[in-house]
C-alpha cells in the first residue's frame, strides 16, 4: 500500500514500505517546459527537508527540486541521464527523480494529499 | 508586472495557449503548448511565426538622413542602395555598443531602423541628440511586427496573397501602405520580418496560421534558434562595455570606415583595433549534457579565469548544450579546451566555430 504526498513546491513523494520515491508534478514539468538535463544526487547523500536535491534544466533555465523530508538517497533515476524528457512525458511514473529513506515519517504529515494539492494549482 | 506593455495581438496569443513572461518591459509569449523543443524544430523544418512587436521601428527621413545615419552608426548610408538592409550598431564615444540595429534604405532620403525593445527609449534619445545638426526627422512607428522564419516561409506568405519571392537576404520592400517587409530574421533560417499597421495585423496573422506549415513560436525558441545561429542578444552578448572588435562583428563595419569613418565612437574603435581587443566572442560547446549558462566563469588548465559565458542553453537542432562567451584572445581558436564551474561541477567546454547550425539564408 503506497501513499503519495505533495509539497507546495510541486514535488511529490510516494511512500511504500519504508522507502520513498520523489519526483515533480505534472504541473511543475509543464511550467518548466522541455527538460534537457537532470543533475542527479549520488546514492548515500544525506538530505534535509528543503535542501536542493536535484537540479532540472530546461532549454532556458535551471531549477532546484527540494527534498520533501529528511533522509538518505538510496538511488537516482539513471534513465534520466540519457533521456531527461521522461520527466516531461511521465513525471509521476518513469520520470521519478530519486529514492530515499525517511528519517522522520512524521514530516510527511505537513504535506498535502492529491486533492489538496490540485486545489492549490486550480 | 502591471507596468508591462501589451502586444496588440495579445488575445490571439492567449487563444493559442501561450505562456507569458516579462521581457524588455513587455508581456511576451514565451512558449505555446507545443513546447520550446517542438517550436524550435518546427521553425527549422517548416515555418515559425514570431510576434516581435516589442521591437521598435524608426522612420528616419529627410535630406540629411543618410549623413545623420553615417554619423550615428559605422555605416556608409549614402552608399546603401534603396531596398538594401544592413546590420549595424549604435556606439558610444568609447565604441561601446549601445544597441545593434538593422538599417534599410527605402528611398533617396528615407530609411527604416529596427531597434531592440529594451533599448528603444535610449536609442531614440541618442538619435535625437545626434540629429540636432542634421536635416532629418525621426519617428517611432506604431506597428505590429511579425517574423515568419523557416524553409516554407516564402510559400506560406504567398498563400496569404503576399508575394515576396523577389527579395533576397537583407533586402526589403514596402508591399502595402505603411507595411514594411524584409527578408531577414534572427533564427539562421530563410524568412521575413514584416511590420504592418495594427488594424491589418490580426487577419494577416490568422491567414498565415491557417497554413498548417506555420505555427506560433515563443521567445524561448527564438532564443535557442538565435544561439544556434551564433547571433548576439544585446544585453547579454553585447553591451555598452563591449566594442565591435571584441564582439567579432567587425564584418558589419566597412574597412574604409574603420580607418577614416566619422561616426560616433570611431576614434575609440581605431584605438582598440590598433591595440587589439582584450576579449573576443567565441562559440562554446560544453562536453556532455549539462548546459552552461550566462555568467559562468571560464578557466584555463591552470585554473586561471580567462573568460565568461554570456549566453548558454541547449540547442534542440544540434542536440547538445551550446553557449557563447568572451575569452582572452589566446583562447579563441576552435578546439581550445576550457572549464566552467556549474554548481560545483567542473564542466569542460571546447571553443567551437559559430554558427552551430549553418545559416540557410536566401542569398541573391
Amino acid at each position: 500500500m503506497s501513499r503519495t504526498y505533495f509539497t507546495p513546491d510541486h514535488e511529490w513523494i510516494r511512500v511504500e514500505g519504508g522507502t520513498a520515491t520523489v519526483g515533480i508534478t505534472d504541473y511543475a514539468q509543464e511550467q518548466l517546459g522541455d527538460l534537457v538535463f537532470v543533475e542527479l544526487p549520488e546514492a548515500g547523500k544525506a538530505l534535509k527537508k528543503g535542501d536542493a536535491a536535484v537540479v532540472v534544466e530546461s532549454v532556458k533555465a535551471a531549477s532546484d527540486v527540494y527534498a520533501p523530508a529528511d533522509g538518505e538517497v538510496t538511488e537516482a533515476n539513471q534513465a534520466l541521464s540519457s533521456d531527461p524528457a521522461l520527466v516531461n512525458s511521465a513525471p509521476m511514473g518513469d520520470g521519478w527523480l530519486w529514492k530515499m529513506t525517511l528519517s522522520d515519517e512524521s514530516q510527511l504529515e505537513g504535506l498535502m494529499d492529491e486533492a489538496a494539492y490540485k486545489a492549490t494549482i486550480a | 508586472m502591471s507596468d508591462l506593455k501589451h502586444l496588440p495581438l495579445e488575445s490571439l496569443h492567449e487563444e493559442a495557449g501561450a505562456r507569458f513572461g516579462a521581457f524588455a518591459g513587455w508581456r511576451m509569449p514565451l512558449t505555446y503548448p507545443a513546447g520550446v523543443m517542438k517550436e524550435h524544430l518546427q521553425t527549422r523544418e517548416e515555418a515559425g511565426l514570431f510576434d516581435i512587436s516589442h521591437m521598435q521601428l524608426f522612420a528616419v527621413e529627410g535630406l540629411g538622413a543618410a549623413a545623420f545615419l553615417s554619423r550615428a552608426c559605422p555605416l556608409d548610408a549614402a552608399a546603401l542602395e534603396p531596398g538594401k538592409s544592413k546590420y549595424t550598431v549604435l556606439l558610444n564615444e568609447k565604441a561601446g555598443i549601445i544597441d545593434d540595429l538593422i538599417v534599410t534604405r527605402l528611398g533617396p532620403d528615407r530609411f527604416m531602423v529596427v531597434a531592440n525593445a529594451g533599448n528603444a527609449a535610449k536609442d531614440e534619445a541618442h538619435f535625437r541628440a545626434i540629429a540636432q545638426g542634421f536635416d532629418v526627422e525621426i519617428e517611432a512607428l506604431d506597428r505590429v511586427f511579425l517574423a515568419l522564419q523557416g524553409p516554407d516561409a516564402e510559400s506560406v506568405l504567398l498563400g496569404t496573397g503576399l508575394y515576396l519571392g523577389d527579395l533576397t537576404f537583407m533586402t526589403a520592400t514596402e508591399p502595402r501602405e505603411n507595411w514594411f517587409a524584409a527578408r531577414s530574421g534572427y533564427t539562421g533560417e530563410d524568412g521575413f520580418e514584416i511590420a504592418l499597421p495594427p488594424e491589418d495585423a490580426r487577419s494577416f496573422a490568422e491567414r498565415i496560421l491557417a497554413d498548417e506549415r506555420a505555427m506560433w513560436i515563443g521567445l524561448a525558441a527564438r532564443d535557442s534558434l538565435r544561439l544556434e545561429a551564433g547571433l548576439c542578444l544585446h544585453g547579454q552578448d553585447l553591451d555598452e562595455n563591449t566594442d565591435p572588435a571584441s564582439a567579432a562583428i567587425l564584418w558589419a563595419i566597412p574597412k574604409a570606415l574603420r580607418e577614416n569613418g566619422g561616426f560616433v565612437g570611431a576614434e575609440a574603435l581605431r584605438g582598440i583595433l590598433a591595440e587589439g581587443p582584450r576579449h573576443v566572442r567565441v562559440g562554446l560547446k560544453p562536453d556532455g549534457r549539462q548546459p552552461v549558462r550566462a555568467g559562468a566563469v571560464l578557466t584555463n588548465e591552470q585554473g586561471e579565469a580567462v573568460g565568461r559565458v554570456t549566453s548558454g542553453g541547449f540547442g534542440p537542432s544540434v542536440g547538445h548544450p551550446i553557449a557563447m562567451g568572451y575569452v582572452t584572445p589566446g583562447y579563441r581558436e576552435p578546439g581550445t579546451t576550457l572549464t566552467a564551474e556549474v554548481r560545483g561541477n567542473r564542466v569542460p567546454l571546447t571553443v567551437h566555430p559559430l554558427p552551430f547550425t549553418p545559416h540557410r539564408y536566401r542569398k541573391g
